[in-house]
């Protein structure tokens, strides 16, 4: 009952925040200066050329009566059509936005992987060297954003010894049997490992540049509740009945503290979504983020307005479910 | 025989003063050991020392912990852990935080059975059941399934009790078992720890800081101040005659059940300055 409650309260307010998306973005793309129109057009265009494709864009109306256009057409599932790819906003979006999802799912995993691991670790060792040790790194690991370590890593793995890729999601010469745009998935499903093998060497590096900072706040947090569940009551219990520290560690203390880590992973997740677009970019990855780059460059309204719209409903929906997951895991809120 | 004999057993904080002064004490088999002293006497961290699970601050610097022939000071970090498991359970002070809040309550008692003991689950469950029953929970099998905040505090130390009754241990550490709890509630606690420690035949070491509850549930007791035994008797010895001057004072300083009201005298500076001074360099 409260559950039901609280979900139509989140539908509700999710969609009055994309409509504030969609508003805000509508209104601030079109008032800053850059004309779309003028950069189609070769130079010496006359203004009556001008004039023409403005109107056939619909961009010599009023800004709000634009977006009642705009609008409409959306609920009819129609986002417009980008102006320098002449194609459906929706279909070239939907189209990009697997490759993104894989690499950002590709990063957080990564993050959780290394973070929980050295969480973990730390705990197990604490008030010895090698926690000093992990706390360092991780401190080394936080006062760099991603796309330092974008290029760092670059340098170190693509260009120096040279083991990963550096550019694109797949070699362009393979010849790819894919019906989806989940090419990871999809490889693993065909068992075609081969090809997995390729998309990861591609993938391995920008996902671990998103991955490195959020894996520090990670491990940062996810040890200090640990250590502060292993002075719990309940956790020394454990320990007189037999069980070896890492099994505390793992069965008793973990389960506990791993819920404020969670919170947080949730937001720092959409965060890392919002890092791919500079990551993808660097890395030549062909996904939503690179595609939001150069609709920027090029002012193509449409594809930035569909384009944000995404990330606001993947940053919601995230936000939804690690409340759910949240309520999943917490009996204190299960039974009320 | 002793089923736990303390040797001289001292330590201390880290870079810091003693904790525990040459303690020794024993525990015989089927024994009830009552420790008493203020607080901060160092209580806890005998039955923590036994048990081994002395915060990481503290070091022992000397003496044995002989638990059924074997000084557990010289095992092996593993090997005195499983001894231990084996052999003995705590009971501890706060039953709200003693007992994890995010799993069911039929887990937490039955899963050291199987993991550590090796049992099948279909018998450490059976088991749990029996226990449940045994510290008088109606409905044993519907609270295996709920988790700890669903139950009150009583409820939730009879669960620790029979959790620690459940593999049959040679010797049960008992920290302030009731301190913790109502006063109504506290009195039948104190009957069904007694009740169970009869039954089951199993050696207690009771920390208290209430000499009532001693002469209810003891047979000897050690008196402990700032962290030195300064006396070792019987519980009829003791209430009849206390040898050491500040065990006298203590017990004056206890009100009567007999008789409440009676006029209670606060320990003398006299005697807390002569037991300090003993304590400290005898
Ligand atoms: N984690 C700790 N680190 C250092 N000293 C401690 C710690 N816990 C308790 N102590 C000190 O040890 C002494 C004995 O504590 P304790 O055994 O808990 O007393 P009690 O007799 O009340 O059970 C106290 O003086 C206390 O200050
Ligand atoms: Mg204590």
């Amino acid at each position: 009952m409260a559950l039901l409650q609280t979900l139509l309260l989140r539908m509700i307010t999710t969609a009055v925040t994309l409509l504030g998306v969609a508003v805000i973005v509508f209104f601030v793309i079109r008032v800053v200066p850059g004309n779309p129109i003028a950069m189609m057009l070769p130079p010496g265009a006359t203004a009556e050329d001008i004039a023409t494709l403005t109107a056939i864009y619909g961009l010599d109306k009023s800004i709000p009566q634009q977006f009642l256009i705009w609008a409409g057409g959306v609920l009819q599932g129609d986002f417009g059509t980008s102006i320098t790819l002449k194609q459906p906003v929706l279909a070239l979006v939907l189209g990009r936005l697997p490759a993104t999802l894989e690499l950002s799912v590709l990063a957080l995993g990564m993050a959780i992987l290394i973070g929980g691991a050295a969480a973990l670790t730390g705990t197990r060792l604490r008030e010895t060297r090698v926690e000093g040790g992990i706390d360092i790194a991780q401190g080394v690991a936080l006062s760099v954003p991603d796309f330092l370590w974008g290029l760092v890593l670059i340098l170190v793995f693509g260009v120096l010894v040279p083991v990963f890729q550096i550019s694109g999601r797949v070699t362009p010469s393979l010849q790819l049997p894919f019906v989806t745009d989940f090419y990871l998935v999809e490889s693993v499903v065909r068992l075609r490992f081969d090809l997995t093998l390729d998309l990861l060497s591609h993938m391995l590096l920008p996902a671990l540049a998103l991955a490195i900072p959020l894996a520090a706040i990670i491990g940062q947090l996810l040890k200090q509740s640990l250590k502060e569940t292993m002075h719990l009551d309940y956790v020394t219990l454990a320990r007189t009945q037999g069980y070896s520290e890492a099994k505390v560690i793992w069965s008793q203390a973990l389960p506990n503290a791993i819920l404020p880590t969670l919170t947080l992973v949730g937001v720092q997740f959409t965060f890392l979504i919002g890092g791919t677009v500079i990551i993808e970019r660097l890395f030549s990855y062909e996904g939503l983020g690179n595609m939001a780059i150069d609709a920027v460059i090029n002012r193509d309204l449409p594809l930035i307005q569909g384009i944000v719209i995404l990330f606001a409903v993947i940053f919601t929906g995230v936000n939804l479910l690690v409340d759910l997951t949240y309520a999943a895991l917490n009996p204190r809120l299960r039974h009320g | 025989m002793s089923f736990l004999e303390v040797r001289n057993l001292s330590a201390r904080v880290k870079g810091g003063g003693p904790l525990l002064r040459d303690v020794s004490l024993t525990v015989e088999v089927g024994e009830v050991r009552g420790l008493v002293g203020e607080s901060g006497a160092g209580k806890s961290m005998i039955g923590k020392a036994v048990l081994g699970i002395l915060p990481k601050a503290v070091e022992i610097t000397g003496g044995q912990i002989v638990l059924d022939g074997t000084d557990l000071l010289t095992l092996p970090p593993a090997a005195r852990r499983v001894k231990v498991g084996a052999s003995c359970a705590l009971i501890p002070q706060d039953p709200l935080t003693a007992l994890n809040p995010s799993r069911r309550i039929g887990v937490q008692i039955t899963d050291r059975l199987v993991d550590i003991l090796g049992w099948t689950r279909q018998r450490a469950e059976d088991r749990a059941l029996a226990l449940l029953t045994e510290v008088q929970i109606t409905d044993p099998a519907r609270v295996l399934r709920q988790y700890p905040h669903e139950l009150s505090g009583g409820m939730r130390q009879r669960i620790l009790i029979a959790s620690a009754f459940a593999a049959e241990p040679k010797l049960i550490v008992a920290d302030e078992p009731t301190t913790a709890l109502d006063v109504t509630v506290q009195k039948q606690i104190l009957k069904l720890i007694a009740a169970l420690q009869a039954r089951h035949g199993t050696a207690l070491l009771f920390v208290t800081h209430d000499l009532g509850v001693v002469s209810k549930v003891c047979q000897n007791l050690s008196v402990l101040y700032a962290g030195k035994v300064v006396e070792d008797s019987t519980v009829a010895d003791f209430f009849g005659a206390p040898k050491h001057p500040y065990s006298a004072a203590l017990l004056a300083a206890t009100p009567k059940y007999t008789d409440p009201s009676a006029g209670l005298q606060p320990v003398p500076d006299a005697v807390i300055a002569a037991v300090r001074a003993e304590v400290e360099h005898g």
